[in-house]
């Protein structure tokens, strides 16, 4: 295995030139239009700024860096990376790759400002970079279908059958979805769990303190299988991703979905006009439990094998700052953390930041809650679930023993 | 010192043609025990740990293996790997027939030859694109034709009863082509003279291929048989690409089941893909063991 590491790191090494004293490394993957364009305004900002110091970035394939950063944080680490919060960067900071950045969270009176993103920043007392960005997730819907249909939006889950039994009557199916990926079943569960137990259940949950076939995780499945029962969601979304099911939703075959908010500028690109579509926060099921929200966060952190990390500490501290993140948010078409920072005019961002600003408590999304080898088998158990829903009890045994073994 | 020198030459003399094929070996053997002997070793020997690529390992014995016997996705990666290994065999009889149909002399059976051929050359992601696309529910060809003939659509790469059996049909696309440039060779090597001979007692249709063109092709036949058993056992780009295990892991293969597990981004149980590594290295040790033996077999007759 060390030679096999050593090998990719020489790869590595040969590909990525290393830096000179002075300057900052920075590897990410904003591979994606927006995300780049985002990042290459945050960069000119912080190079205004800070005019003595040069940049290196090293811009990465979002798949790739996934098994990328595991090497470069080992073998030759830059200064600061991208990367998630919550559970997904424990096994780093558990590893002791990332450094304690939490002197920055104090000497810049970052509690306040990041207040929404602590606890995904946390681990051990400590915290463990700087969060950027967020998105809401929720239901964008068809606003002209549902005047046709004469729907109004779903303000609890009675409203939200009622009105998939009426799309599905006019020849629709009223959810669309691709599972090709897995993920996409995580944000179902999430909200179903979240509106059904609560946030603390959930956490318990995705922390591994509650089994899976606990009456109240069976209850969960009770309201997915629904909507899972009567067919609606998009037949086949085991075969596709969730880009293949945007058509479904711009075709008006599918015109509701649950998705991040990233999904609207596919939904636009597709033909749609903008006041097509309508966002509505997941209705509640259970009445009187506090609604919590799936926010997932992006963040900068700075490896412990950094080698310029004062600078690593500048470029930090200027993404904090409400400036930077109004700028970058508004490219990248996202939410800034930092609740001074300006507020946008999109229509979409504005319902999600009133959302996210009043929801009870964030959840980060159910594969970065969970840890990643739990995330995997839940989420697929989640897939099974969707085309076989009669199979529940064996899913949830299976979850189960999973539970047993990675939680330890 | 000079008597050092001439001891040391000496040496060198005496043992000079002992010595010389060992020198002319070494690169290659240090070459192959770098990236092939050590590496086997030590997938055995992580097999045993608990380690994720990053933090220490932690011994744990046997655990990693015990794991495997109560793990629902290994069975059902193997299974699938003996349907892989089963069905990726028809691809031998395949490319015998194509072969047979192709060796005539017609105008342009060159170009007859090279379209046959053509998919062995494009790459394994490309097939697995290529039929993704053909499978596609809504605007897929095939899923267009079996709505056509039966009403019905039927997602083959969402359904767990058709998933691995769709693959392996993409899988079989290039194999045969590959099988089928085997035989085509070997058929340029058949002894006329034996057919005419075999024609002259009479002997035609299926009784001439069993008799007198089969045992002639009998290399290119234990060609085309280890090639695709090691094709089917090592089965990954197009698992990776049509489905990525799924749907809820039915397509996985012990391969695939292996990168899972130790490299992509829900894993890095490096002990646990190292134990699955190494099952299905000794499943691949069986056939490689017959192979071996009957390669010194031959080598003895001959």
């Amino acid at each position: 295995m060390t030679s096999f590491k050593a090998a990719l790191a020489l790869g590595y090494a040969l590909t990525v030139t290393t830096a000179f004293a002075g300057e900052l490394v920075i590897n990410s993957d904003q591979s994606d239009p927006a995300p780049k364009k985002a990042m290459e305004t945050l960069l000119e900002g912080f190079k205004a700024a800070n005019p003595d110091v040069t940049v290196k970035w090293n811009n990465f394939d979002h798949e790739g860096y996934k098994s990328a950063i595991r090497n470069f944080l080992t073998a030759d680490a830059p200064d600061v990376v991208s990367w998630y919060s919550g559970n997904r960067m424990a096994p780093f900071v558990k590893a002791g790759l990332f450094e304690d950045v939490s002197d920055l969270w104090t000497e810049h009176k970052l509690d306040d400002q990041l207040k929404s993103a602590i606890k995904s920043m946390e681990i051990d007392g400590k915290k463990w970079g700087i969060p950027y960005s967020y998105y809401q997730w929720g239901i964008y819907y068809r606003k002209d279908i549902f005047e046709k249909e004469g729907i109004t939006p779903p303000k609890n889950w009675a409203e939200l059958v009622a009105a998939c039994e009426k799309i599905k009557a006019a020849g629709m199916t009223p959810f669309a979805i691709g599972t090709k990926a897995l993920w996409p079943t995580g944000g179902w569960f999430d909200y179903l769990d979240l509106r059904v137990n609560g946030y603390e259940f959930h956490m318990d949950l995705t922390a591994g303190k509650v089994p899976y076939t606990d009456p109240k995780v069976k209850a969960v499945f009770e309201k997915w299988a629904e909507l899972v029962k009567p067919g609606y969601f998009l037949e086949n979304h085991a075969a596709i991703d969730w880009q293949d099911a945007i058509p479904q939703f711009v075709q008006g075959k599918a015109p509701m979905y649950l998705m991040g908010n990233f999904a609207v500028a596919a939904m636009v690109d597709g033909g749609l006009k903008e006041d097509q579509i309508g966002f509505l926060q997941f209705p509640e099921i259970t009445a009187g439990i506090p609604m919590a929200e799936d926010a997932p966060t992006e963040s900068f952190h700075i490896p412990s094998g950094a080698k310029n990390k004062e600078d690593a500490r500048k470029f930090l501290a200027y993404l904090a700052t409400p400036e930077a993140q109004t700028k970058m948010n508004e490219v990248l078409g996202q939410l800034p953390v930092n609740n001074q920072s300006a507020k946008s005019n999109d229509p979409f961002l504005k319902a999600g930041f009133e959302m996210l600003a009043n929801a009870y408590a964030l959840a980060q999304f159910y594969d970065r809650d969970a840890p990643a080898e739990m995330a995997k088998v839940g989420m697929e158990g989640f897939q099974q679930f969707m085309v076989k829903p009669d199979n529940v009890d064996t899913i949830l045994e299976r979850l189960e023993k999973a539970r047993g073994r990675i939680y330890k | 010192m000079s008597s050092t020198v001439s001891a040391t030459s000496s040496y060198w003399k005496r043992n000079q043609q002992r010595l010389a094929p060992w020198l002319f070996l070494a690169p290659g053997m240090i070459m192959f025990s770098i990236y092939v002997i050590i590496p086997i070793f030590e997938s055995i020997w992580i097999s045993f740990y608990d380690w994720d690529g990053l933090g220490a390992k932690t011994w744990i014995g046997m655990a990693n293996y015990v794991e495997l016997l109560d793990d629902e996705a290994f069975y059902t990666s193997l299974k699938n790997n003996i349907l892989w290994l089963v069905l990726y065999l028809l691809a031998v009889p395949a490319g015998l027939a194509v072969a047979l149909f192709l060796n005539q002399t017609v105008a342009g059976i060159r170009l007859y030859k090279s379209l046959f051929f053509f998919p062995f050359v494009i790459s394994q992601v490309v097939v697995g694109l290529i039929f993704t696309w053909f499978y596609a529910p809504d605007f897929g060809l095939l899923s267009a034709l079996i709505k056509a003939v039966s009403g019905q659509s039927i997602a083959i790469l969402a359904d767990e009863r058709y998933v691995t059996l769709g693959i392996i049909a993409a899988g079989l696309w290039p194999q045969i082509a590959y099988c089928m440039i085997l035989y085509l060779t070997g058929l340029n090597n058949i002894n006329p003279e034996q057919v005419e001979a075999a024609r002259m007692d009479g002997a035609k249709g299926w009784s001439l291929l069993w008799n007198i063109i089969l045992p002639q092709l009998g290399p290119a036949t234990f060609i085309a048989v280890v090639v695709t058993v090691i094709g089917a056992l090592r089965s990954f780009d197009l698992v990776s690409i049509m489905t990525d295990g799924g749907p809820y892991g039915s397509s996985r293969v012990l391969s695939f089941y292996m990168y899972e597990q130790a490299l992509s981004e829900y894993g890095y149980r490096m002990g646990y893909g190292a134990a699955i590594a190494v099952v299905l290295f000794m499943i691949m040790m069986v056939f490689i063991t017959l192979f071996i033996v009957r390669m010194l077999m031959q080598e003895r007759h001959a």
